[in-house]
């Protein structure tokens, strides 16, 4: 079947069997291989991406259930050079180590930032909750949502 | 996963024309419990319906008494969108941020996991699920264990909430997935004190004792000394249904505290 969709602003068609993955799409097809599987199960998060805006995680959806919808993935986050804000966050708060679920990471606490209500610690920690990191510890990585939260309410 | 078909119909009619094709095919909605059994093999159905985009499944709205809520509302929306506090903290506790923005309510009730936190607020709360074809009452639609009273090719379309006088949610989440290993979720409505129980049984059922014991003192109190038995019960690695039992107990008490009306 044929699909088009926006991969990161820009339109994207593809002509794909039914039942290829959101994630193997972008991988394989169009070379994004910044959105990872570590599980394949929809447990870890480590492929989320945002569809229409919001963070799903990218193995527990079909390439053909983004048809005519607008996907945002790592690869399409910062400005060029500049790193956006929360990506700036996470390195200043070396809330990354080997790197494997940091993809992921950002792309929940963007969708953190955007629509936290009370960006209080545990709500943090219960918004990131999909997420697993091996490395960390977590607890540079809510620091660095809650950076990314006071950086979007100062105006930044 | 085995190969399959898929199409996505423009609207309701169409979707249920598509179902009356040749084949073994099944509804899609957020995929979040489908895509998992597929990737299994557990299921091979020879085409998806793909029916989260149905206009006729959207939307949140009040008609009267009731808060209708569109079968493709995701739980993100219903988190932040519906004017019962208790349904709306329900659906802001499943699973995680990325599963709540893809799993739709009428996925969660049309699959009816033993575990479902829907199932709850829809039992306890007394609501009528509205399909393609009828109507159906929140007591008689889940029949068992991933099991409900929809016959094939039925589409469920919306799901209409008496407003409740008051309504509170309780529950002892699985700290890996989220369902609830117990949940309890209990409503005084214009049909009466409703109790129900998901996470402990086959799938949700009432506590008439429970409901009785409420009806004559709305409080924590009135439930001490109530117990249910632990025969039927599910066990697995997560409780043994003793400790089931003992946690309806609890959360029934607390979801009598947490009880509030309209956010
Ligand atoms: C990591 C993870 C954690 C989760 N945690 C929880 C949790 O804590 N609590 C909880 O309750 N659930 C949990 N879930 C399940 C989640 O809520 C699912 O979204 C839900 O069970 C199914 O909804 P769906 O829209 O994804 O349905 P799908 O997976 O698309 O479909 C499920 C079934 O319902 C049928 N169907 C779908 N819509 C309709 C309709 N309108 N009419 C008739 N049939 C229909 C489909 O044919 C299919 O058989 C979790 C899932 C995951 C992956
Ligand atoms: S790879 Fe998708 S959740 Fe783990
Ligand atoms: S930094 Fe290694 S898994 Fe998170």
């Amino acid at each position: 079947m044929r699909i088009s969709l926006k991969v990161n602003g820009k339109p994207v068609e593809a002509e794909i069997e039914p039942r290829l993955l959101l994630v193997t799409l972008l991988r394989e097809h169009l070379g994004l291989t910044g959105s990872h599987v570590g599980c394949d199960t929809g447990q870890c998060g480590a492929c989320t991406v945002h569809l229409d805006g919001r963070a799903v995680k990218s193995c527990l959806i079909l390439a053909a259930q983004a048809d005519g919808r607008s996907v945002l993935t790592i690869e399409g986050v910062a400005d060029g050079e500049t790193l956006h804000p929360v990506q700036q966050a996470f390195r200043d708060r070396h809330a990354l180590q080997c790197g494997f679920c940091t993809p992921g990471m950002v792309m929940t606490a963007l969708d953190l930032v955007e629509h936290l209500e009370r960006p209080d610690e545990a709500s943090i920690r219960d918004g990131l909750s999909g997420n697993l990191c091996r490395c960390t510890g977590y607890r540079p990585i809510i620091d660095a949502v809650a950076d990314g939260i006071r950086a979007r309410q100062g105006g930044g | 996963m085995f190969p399959f078909d898929y199409v996505r119909p423009t609207g309701l009619a169409e979707a249920v024309a598509a179902y009356g094709q040749d084949g073994d095919p099944r509804y899609l909605a957020g995929g979040q419990s489908l895509l998992g059994a597929l990737k299994l093999r557990l299921a091979s159905p020879s085409a998806l319906i793909d029916i989260a985009r149905l206009p006729e499944l959207r939307g949140i709205r009040r008609d009267g008494d009731m808060l209708v809520v569109g079968a493709a509302s995701t739980h993100a929306e219903m988190a932040e969108g519906v004017e019962i506090a208790a349904l709306a903290e329900l659906a802001g506790s499943i699973g995680d941020l990325q599963v709540r923005n893809m799993g739709t309510l009428g996925g969660s009730l049309a699959n009816n996991d033993p575990a479902g936190d829907h199932a709850a607020g829809v039992l306890g709360l007394g609501a009528e699920i509205r399909t393609d074809r009828r109507v159906i009452p929140a007591d008689a639609f889940f029949v068992g264990m991933f099991e409900t009273a929809l016959e094939p090719g039925e589409v469920i379309v919306e799901i209409a909430y008496p407003l409740p006088r008051r309504a509170g949610y309780a529950k002892v989440r699985n700290p890996a997935s989220g369902y609830p290993v117990v949940g309890v979720f209990v409503a005084e409505t214009y049909i009466g004190m409703r109790v129900a129980v998901t996470g402990a049984g086959a799938c949700v059922f009432r506590l008439p004792e429970f409901e009785d014991a409420l009806s004559h003192e709305f409080s924590p109190a009135a439930l001490a000394g109530l117990m249910v038995p632990a025969d039927d019960l599910n066990r697995d690695l997560h409780a043994t249904a003793e400790y089931r039992a003992h946690l309806i107990g609890v959360l029934a008490r607390r979801a009598v505290e947490g009880c509030g009306g309209r956010s």
